[in-house]
């Protein structure tokens, strides 16, 4: 199985300069669990910030500063807690993604969204103004077309769809440019379960699907 | 050990020396060399963090606090992963969203068991990260100055590319193309420097 959709590099450069909010860092840093040729590329961005690092102009530190820090490397600190997956967790959730769901995808607590669309919304990464959810999207069912005001990327977990871009599968990444317009469709027969972030509301195209959006709250 | 530092506080250190510290300090816990990486790294950091819009008490805090981190997660450096500047870079970037901003940047795991096999991942592609800091800053100098204002802005001021699109007022479209273009031409700059 291979990764046919990646992250762009224009947000593999805001992620590896810090630049991106929290809930896309989360997703972004998801996708980059599974896919090893998005983390080739980000570490040759993070080498960037690297070199910027290396030519800043040097400010001078205070006069006691080195000695402070030095007296505090034989303290004992806490252990960095290590990312100690959950045991009700499945090693089929990438993470960080893993670390923040209470269960495995099926015994999560979904939401009923729309018929055939079920949403299961993330506690503990602050989302800000966008959103940032599991979405469950039954065989055939298609999300009414959209377009992007801000960023949104759909990482699929499980399963998979198909849209005006192409077929996306587990570990595949949708990184829409603001103007594209997509219909996204759940194309086998099973359930397909995606990470979907967005930044600031979707824009719907038609009349009709304003009341989805209403009820979706995107 | 004051002393020490003092012996040779302008001496220039290389991107390959300071990455041979770093693992001196991950292997054996060498505080000499912990103390030569600080003298190095923490009045640049400090001076990151101030030109991203900290005030000078806060900047020299974060400096100290990335500098003790350095420290404290030494054992996590891989030096066939990234060169010292890389990885210390992203401690400071890390720590000032999650200190300044209140936000987390979540970082990826590197060895996690979910990954899905690619096989254009192959082995000549790991650089030689000893030299790469290097090649990537002269890489970086060569870009077109509509180019490397974007990189700039990107990773010392920390805008985002929606706040860059206004300061320099142009359609987020370009500046997200001039960001691909000047990752590009850096790629191929590097790819054939080594």
């Amino acid at each position: 199985m291979t990764i046919h959709h990646h992250l762009n590099d224009a947000t593999l450069m805001a992620y590896a300069a810090g630049s991106v909010s929290e809930s896309l860092s989360f997703v972004i840093a998801t996708h980059l669990s599974v896919c090893s040729t998005c983390r080739a590329r980000v570490a040759e961005m993070e080498s960037l910030g690297g070199a910027e690092l290396e030519s800043q102009s040097e400010m001078t530190m205070s006069s006691t500063a080195l000695d402070n820090v030095m007296a505090l490397l034989d303290d004992d600190f806490f252990v960095e807690e290590s990312k100690i997956s959950k045991p009700v967790a499945n090693s089929n959730i990438p993470s960080p993604l893993r670390d923040y769901l209470p269960h495995e995808y099926e015994a999560l607590e979904w939401k009923t969204m729309a018929p055939g669309v079920k949403y299961f919304t993330l506690d503990g990464v602050n989302a800000g103004k966008g959103t940032l959810r599991l979405l469950k999207i039954a065989p055939g069912v298609t999300i009414p077309e959209h377009t992007h005001e801000g960023t949104e990327l759909t990482l699929v977990l499980k399963g998979s769809f198909s849209d005006e871009v192409g077929r996306f599968k587990a570990g595949d990444i949708a990184d829409l440019d603001d103007d594209i317009h997509h219909q996204p469709i759940a194309d086998t027969d099973e359930d397909c379960i995606c990470l979907i972030v967005t930044e600031a509301p979707l824009k719907f195209k038609a009349m009709m699907p304003k009341l989805f959006q209403y009820f979706v709250g995107m | 050990m004051d002393q020490a530092i003092k012996s040779n506080p302008t001496e220039v250190l290389d991107s390959q020396q300071m990455t041979a510290l770093l693992v001196r300090v991950s292997k054996e816990r060498d505080k000499q060399a912990f103390a030569c990486l600080f003298q190095h790294f923490a009045p640049r950091v400090k001076s990151y963090i101030f030109k991203l819009g900290s005030d000078e008490a806060m900047a020299e805090e974060l400096a100290q606090q990335t500098l003790l981190q350095v420290w404290r997660k030494a054992h996590l450096f891989d030096d066939s992963k990234a060169a010292a500047s890389t990885w210390i870079f992203r401690i400071a970037r890390n720590l000032r969203l999650d200190l300044i901003r209140k936000e987390k940047h979540f970082e990826y795991d590197d060895h996690d068991l979910t990954q899905i096999e690619d096989e254009s991942d192959s082995p000549e592609k790991h650089l030689d990260r000893m030299q790469h800091t290097a090649i990537v800053r002269e890489a970086v100098s060569q870009l077109p100055p509509e180019q490397a204002e974007i990189v700039h802005l990107s990773f010392y001021e920390g805008l985002s590319h929606g706040d860059i699109a206004e300061r320099l007022d142009l359609p987020l479209g370009t500046v997200k193309s001039r960001m691909r273009l000047a990752f590009k031409r850096v790629k191929d700059t590097i790819g054939g420097t080594l």
